[in-house]
């Protein structure tokens, strides 16, 4: 009932959502793919996590001369989600282009390809989850009720993917040199967004962090986890900014959906 | 019952190469393909299907006859839903079923049974629906163990039956074809072809692009022919 209303609603993103069982097989597909043959398969991921996350916490907790017992789950929990946000960002570069045979062959809509690729970033992620949860324990960090939201940031993290995903694969598909222009800004984002240092490290200009979007949803998802206050702010402009891609990528797939097939 | 109606479709592919620029000083008439232009934008484009209407109706067997670069394969695609009009108006009643592409969505590292549901889910059928047309695809396939084997331990021939027998376990009340499929070897290719015969026979509406006039006057009951995108000829035989 549900699904067929969704079908009906003639908005691309809903009408994927009601074709979940094709992204869901796909997503799975990839990772089945990508693991092939491997003994330890997509628990790489949390191995390979692991490491760089002792690496880089014993050096970098001496550069910031900071407590290792307090820093290392700090860079755990922003490293894995700003892993997790920022592989979709960079896939979602080729999420049209790389769907082309698909694409050129049945009329699916568009969300199936996004909805695809963030599903098994997802899934990945889920893979990363012991990590975060051993070393938050091990370190004692300890939790407050915000953990009962971190869900609903979650979901908010996700859907800013899947919105992020439609616009830039769109795009992409028809100016081919936004996919390496995104490329390089991913790098640069990385070094100016508080993943491996602390906001409060800027002092009196954390104001420069409000301009930066993957801030907000690192914020709102560090807080649901890390024992910290609430903060209303990051969650105002998550919900904000989430919303507005929305309804963007809405209205960028009805002016675009007609043509995307022949761009390819 | 109507089931394609088609009201004077213009197809044009805008053209982004850097180098289109300088299309503008040949727009010379060639002997395949549409025709090539400018828009009121200065967007190269080709025009791949030039003001064409025409209705297809259930029972039509229809051959899709021209030049490469007519227009034949954009017309499939038109109907398939993947390409949209320029101009115009396409209307399409009943859902379509695509063979332009048959080993579309295998994974040669994933199994005969993997691949199976992939392609089937593509086409858009249930798990309850796959799980019913296993048996047969068995059957038909012959492949038995090497089901439960990867793709790329079979031979293109064996790959082919794989994705000729899920291809065609579709039911749609539409059925595109890029000329007539035809796999495996001498026994096997005539039982794909009574496979091939009793889908068509049990779809009401078939259009198939070809190139072969004994094909078109074996299964065919209507033959359009498109020349530069533009419809030359539409006649029963």
């Amino acid at each position: 009932m549900i699904i067929r209303t969704l079908k009906k609603s003639n908005i691309d993103f809903l009408v994927a959502i009601a074709d979940y069982r094709i992204w869901n097989l796909l997503a799975f597909q990839d990772i089945r793919q990508r693991y092939r043959r491997s003994v330890l398969g997509p628990f790489w991921i949390t191995l390979s996590m692991l490491i760089s996350i002792a690496a880089l916490g014993v050096v970098y907790s001496k550069i910031f001369k900071m407590n290792i017992d307090e820093y290392l789950p700090y860079l755990t929990v922003g490293y894995v989600l700003w892993n997790f946000i920022s592989t979709i960002v960079l896939e979602s570069t080729a999420v049209i282009t790389g769907a082309e045979a698909i694409i050129k062959q049945v009329n699916l809509p568009f969300g199936t390809y996004v909805l695809r690729m963030v599903w098994r970033n997802l899934i990945i992620l889920f893979h990363s989850f012991p990590v975060i949860v051993l070393i938050l324990i091990y370190f004692n960090v300890g939790f407050n009720i915000n953990l009962l939201l971190f869900p609903l940031a979650l979901l908010l993290t996700t859907a800013f993917a899947v919105f992020l995903g439609y616009i830039l694969g769109i795009v992409c598909a028809r100016y081919r040199d936004v996919g390496q222009i995104i490329n390089s800004l991913m790098q640069v984002i990385f070094y100016v967004t508080p993943v491996i240092w602390r906001a409060d490290l800027l002092k009196g200009n954390r104001w420069l962090l409000d301009f930066n979007p993957f801030y907000h949803y690192l914020e709102i998802l560090r807080m649901c986890l890390m024992n910290v206050a609430f903060d209303w702010r990051p969650w105002t402009c998550s919900i904000a900014i989430t919303c507005t891609l929305g309804l963007f990528s809405i209205f960028i797939v009805k002016r675009t959906k007609f043509r995307i097939a022949l761009w390819l | 019952m109507k089931r394609i109606v088609l009201k004077d479709v213009t197809l044009d592919f805008p053209v982004y190469n850097s180098s289109s620029r300088s299309l503008k000083s040949k727009l010379v008439s060639i002997s395949t393909g549409g025709k090539i232009a400018i828009d009121t934008r200065d967007q190269p484009y080709v025009r791949s299907l030039d003001h064409v209407s025409y209705e297809i109706s259930d029972g039509d067997r229809v051959a899709l006859v021209g030049h490469n670069g007519s227009g034949k394969s954009t017309t499939l695609r038109l109907l398939a839903g993947v390409y949209h009009p320029t101009f115009g108006q396409i209307s399409t009643k009943g859902n379509v079923a695509s063979l332009i592409d048959l080993s579309l969505g295998m994974d040669i590292d994933a199994t005969g049974y993997e691949n199976i549901y992939m392609r089937a889910t593509i086409m858009g059928m249930s798990p309850h629906e796959i799980r019913k047309r296993i048996p047969e695809i068995e059957e038909f396939t012959e492949l038995g163990e090497y089901l439960n084997m990867p793709f790329r331990t079979y031979s293109t021939g064996m790959q082919m039956r794989l994705a000729f027998a899920v291809s065609t376990c579709v039911k749609a009340d539409i059925l595109l074809m890029d000329e007539w499929i035809s796999v495996g070897d001498a026994g096997f290719q005539a039982k794909a072809a009574d496979r091939l015969n009793n889908l068509i026979q049990s779809t009401p509406v078939l259009v198939i692009a070809t190139h072969s006039p004994a094909l078109v006057k074996k299964v065919c009951n209507r033959k359009i022919e498109l020349e530069h995108g533009r419809l030359i000829d539409d006649q029963p035989i």
